[in-house]
């Protein structure tokens, strides 16, 4: 249940998407987010629709893997949603006892659950087509001005292409401590809430504790084997961008620039 | 010149109570002397806790000394100017598979120690080829190290320790975690570098199995080394190593048993093949 | 007591187009008071299988039977199963929590709903099993050598009074002293307490000198199950396998080849050094 968390894994296939300088899938991706708060009407989604569906297609990770990881997710983007939903000023709709569904909150909680939506999806398409390392160095390069001000960008990459790489790891250790307990006689599903926030107590502490030993392990191996932060550092597989890149730059821009003569040319709003 | 030697090496820790005070030192390295000669496979044997892994991160300058010193290719640890190049030169793999491979690609991480050493990107790519191929890995270097066997992760870590070309590898307790065919994976994998490539190896280890082909066995007890010979030597003191916390191979164990039981055999019978012939020659004597 | 695993089988990811069929069919009576050894390679079903022993798993196909019910059955008491098959996993000493080794052996038993007293009584036994002494009992956990962890960890288990208990390879980066010490304990468990064992582990030396049954898993399916004479004289099929039989196995087959006219049947160093002293009349 809890490997089924595909947020963040890489999916090994090859395709022009795999292929593709990190840095402009992380540019990209950034393009995507911003595409999708621009404007609020159909006209720009629909084209913000059609443009992730040619790009998953591009990418070759079959889309119900895609969404397997996304469950989690999608979960608290449904919450957001009811949220919005009941908690929305406005016209009545629907009242049912104590909660009243407007004509407002239903147009917000539509509009929620496409943006967070496409995002989610999109931003884990990066995540999927890009090797952490890849991503790790596509920030480092793109952030690397920041170094000016005294930003760790070197640490700061390193940090989360690390935590990508134990995800796996600790899920698959937070199912095997979940089982030990279990055969303890652990219950982790039934009760009230305050119980099962209890009975978390026997997993959350060897989890810890598990994950502070790790990293110890690991921070004497890396620097067993020569790691002294970015300074002097070589790649062995140096970011260079070739035509494709270049390509997707323009593809990028146009999709862009589609979005806002679209939405601003033709808006169709639900209300 | 001896690779690794250490000299009077201690290394103290201060134990503590549940309130954080002081209630004493345990020296888990006490006194050591060790010398290794270039090219030599070394053993060091002991139990949990006998202080053998604390020695070993000493090699590699990841645990400095209490007191004496360590030296590596003649370069103090202490020294940090020498940091760097002590690292290079004895490469250390761990017990762990899990907690040492960085890198998400198998060739990746083989990559890791040269990123960091500076070593130019073509360099960089011949170097992973070669490890790879040394340890037997190469057709899995575009793999994710998750999906593969432990044996396997191990031998990548010792791809990832020989692409910074070391003159020596620690290797501390590396099959711990290991079921047989993985242990016999990785012993064979170190045994060709040391063989092929003439380079020196430190093993950390409490299966006895895995010390019968080294030059030379340390064994340790509460921080002491209170051994040391050939395996033969070593492994001919079974009593002295039962009260060590440790065992001897089958075949040997079989050797002294029979020969407690008046059937007189050598001591020290390390392989088959030996106690076969050794049987046949006291088969002869009977006669 | 009894446990019988009927026709099961078991897939995972049965929805996605990569099923792996983790167990095929698989057959298999335990009775009460037996030490049995479970061998197969990394990756064979040893895990998958003695997870469903305690109902950790639920078989795709097929049903396990306790003492007769089948604990797929709704209103079957899984708690209660677990007390009664404790299964230690791998490493067991990672999953200790509480502040105190005590506390941490009780958990077992506090969840089944037991008295405070009785709890404790449990608790201070299982810990007297397995050889921890009253001093370490309000020890943090974690300040224990790597061999005493295991024990504790392997208490928490037998402070629930299980009937039978599954060790997966319980001697894991143990020192051969440690491992003795622990294998020792689990041989008296079964002999003096008449606990039923199932032993899963890699050492073949190990395994021929404690258990008095042997189940081989490959790929899922049971390959053999029978006493540790016959299995191991198969050898060469259990090397095919990726398995093995015990060193001793091998010298004596060489001995054989030799020309000594031995009974290459022996497993342990003992039957071994017997069977060498008959040929040799002494």
């Amino acid at each position: 249940m809890l490997r089924d968390i595909t947020l963040g894994q890489y999916y090994q296939t090859d395709s022009a998407l795999h292929r593709m300088d990190p840095r402009i899938k992380l540019a990209g991706t950034m393009v995507y987010m911003i595409s999708l708060f621009i404007y609020k009407n159909i006209t720009a989604y629909l084209l913000a629709f059609l443009f992730l569906a040619v790009v998953i297609r591009i990418s070759r990770v079959p889309f119900r893997f895609m969404i397997k990881g996304l469950k989690a997710v999608m979960f608290l983007l449904l919450i957001t949603a009811v949220f919005n939903l009941f908690l929305t000023r406005g016209e009545p709709l629907v009242s049912i006892w104590k909660l009243t569904i407007t004509k407002e909150g239903l147009v917000n909680a539509v509009y929620i659950v496409i943006r967070l939506g496409f995002l989610i999806i999109g931003s884990s398409l990066m995540t999927l087509t890009t090797t952490p390392n890849q991503l790790t160095d596509g920030l480092e390069k793109i952030m690397a001005p920041l170094k000016i001000f005294k930003v760790p960008v070197h640490e700061v990459a390193m940090m989360m292409s690390i935590a990508l790489r134990f995800i796996p790891i600790l899920m698959e250790e937070t199912d095997k401590i979940m089982k030990a307990q279990m055969a303890r006689g652990a219950d982790f599903e039934s009760g009230r809430l305050l119980d099962k926030a209890k009975a978390m107590v026997p997993l959350l502490v060897p989890l810890i504790i598990s994950a502070f030993r790790r990293a110890n392990d690991l921070a004497m191996a890396m620097e067993a084997r020569c790691y002294q932060g970015g300074e002097g550092r070589t790649k062995m597989k140096p970011l260079q961008y070739k035509r494709i890149d270049y390509m997707a730059y323009g593809v990028m821009a146009l999709y862009l620039l589609g979005v806002i003569l679209l939405g601003r040319l033709f808006p169709l709003h639900l209300i | 010149m001896e690779i690794i030697e250490t000299k009077n090496l201690v290394f103290e820790y201060i134990r503590r109570d549940d309130e954080g005070n002081v209630e004493g030192f345990t020296k888990a390295v006490d006194n050591v002397n060790l010398e290794v000669k270039q090219g030599d496979f070394i053993a060091i044997l002991g139990h949990n806790g006998s202080g053998k892994s604390t020695l070993a991160k000493h090699l590699n300058a990841v645990v400095m000394p209490t007191e004496g010193t360590v030296y590596v290719d003649g370069k103090d640890t202490q020294d940090k100017e020498a940091l760097w190049d002590i690292r290079k030169t004895a490469g250390m793999v761990f017990q762990n598979p899990d907690n040492q491979i960085i890198g998400q690609i198998v060739e990746e991480d083989v990559g890791f120690g040269p990123e960091n050493m500076g070593v130019p990107t073509q360099e960089i790519w011949e170097r992973v080829e070669e490890s790879l191929k040394a340890v037997g890995m190469y057709a899995y270097r575009k793999h994710s190290p998750n999906k593969l066997s432990g044996g396997q992760k191990q031998r990548v870590s010792i791809a990832g320790v020989l692409a910074m070309h070391p003159k020596c590898i620690v290797l501390d307790e590396p099959t711990a975690m290991l079921d047989p065919n993985g242990r016999k994976e990785v012993i064979r994998a170190v045994r060709a570098l040391n063989q092929a490539e003439d380079i020196t190896v430190i093993l950390i280890t409490h299966y006895m199995e895995e010390v019968i082909h080294a030059d030379k066995v340390f064994v340790m007890d509460q921080g002491k080394v209170v051994m040391e010979g050939t395996p033969k030597k070593i492994f001919s003191q079974v009593e002295r190593l039962k009260e060590l916390r440790l065992d001897v191979p089958q075949v040997t164990l079989l050797a002294y048993e029979l020969g407690k039981s008046g059937l007189n055999l050598p001591k020290g019978i390390l392989t088959t093949e030996e106690f076969v012939e050794e049987l046949q020659k006291a088969a002869l004597r009977m006669l | 007591m009894s446990i019988i695993v009927n026709h099961v089988s078991c897939v995972f990811g049965g929805d996605t187009n990569m099923p792996v069929n983790a167990l095929k069919d698989i057959n298999l009576v335990i009775n009460e008071g037996e030490f049995i050894g479970l061998i197969g390679h990394t990756g064979s079903g040893k895990s998958t299988l003695v997870q469903h022993l305690n109902g950790l798993i639920k078989a795709t196909e097929g049903a396990v039977y306790f003492n007769g019910e089948d604990i797929s059955d709704k209103d079957f008491d899984k708690k209660k199963l677990r007390s009664k098959v404790g299964l230690v996993f791998q490493y067991p000493e990672h999953q200790l929590f509480e502040i105190d080794v005590f506390s941490d052996v009780c958990f077992g038993p506090k969840n089944l709903g037991l008295s405070k007293k009785e709890t404790e009584l449990r608790a201070y036994k299982a810990l007297k099993q397995v050889g921890i002494s009253d001093e370490y009992f309000y020890q943090s956990p974690f300040a224990l050598s790597g061999g005493q962890k295991r024990r504790v960890a392997i208490a928490g288990v037998l402070a629930m009074e299980p009937e039978v208990l599954i060790l997966d390879e319980p001697t894991a980066g143990l020192d051969p002293k440690g491992r003795d010490e622990i294998l020792t304990m689990i041989k008296k468990l079964q002999t003096e307490m008449g606990i039923t064992v199932i032993l899963v582990s890699h050492s073949m030396e190990d395994v021929a000198q404690y258990v008095d049954r042997i189940v081989v898993m490959n790929q899922g399916e049971i390959m053999y199950d029978a006493e540790p004479k016959e299995v191991f004289s198969h050898y060469k099929e259990l090397e095919a396998v990726e398995l093995a039989a015990p060193a001793v196995t091998y010298i004596m087959e060489k001995c054989r080849e030799a020309g000594f006219p031995v009974n290459v049947k022996a497993t342990t160093v003992l039957e071994a050094k017997n069977e060498i002293l008959r040929i040799f009349h002494k």
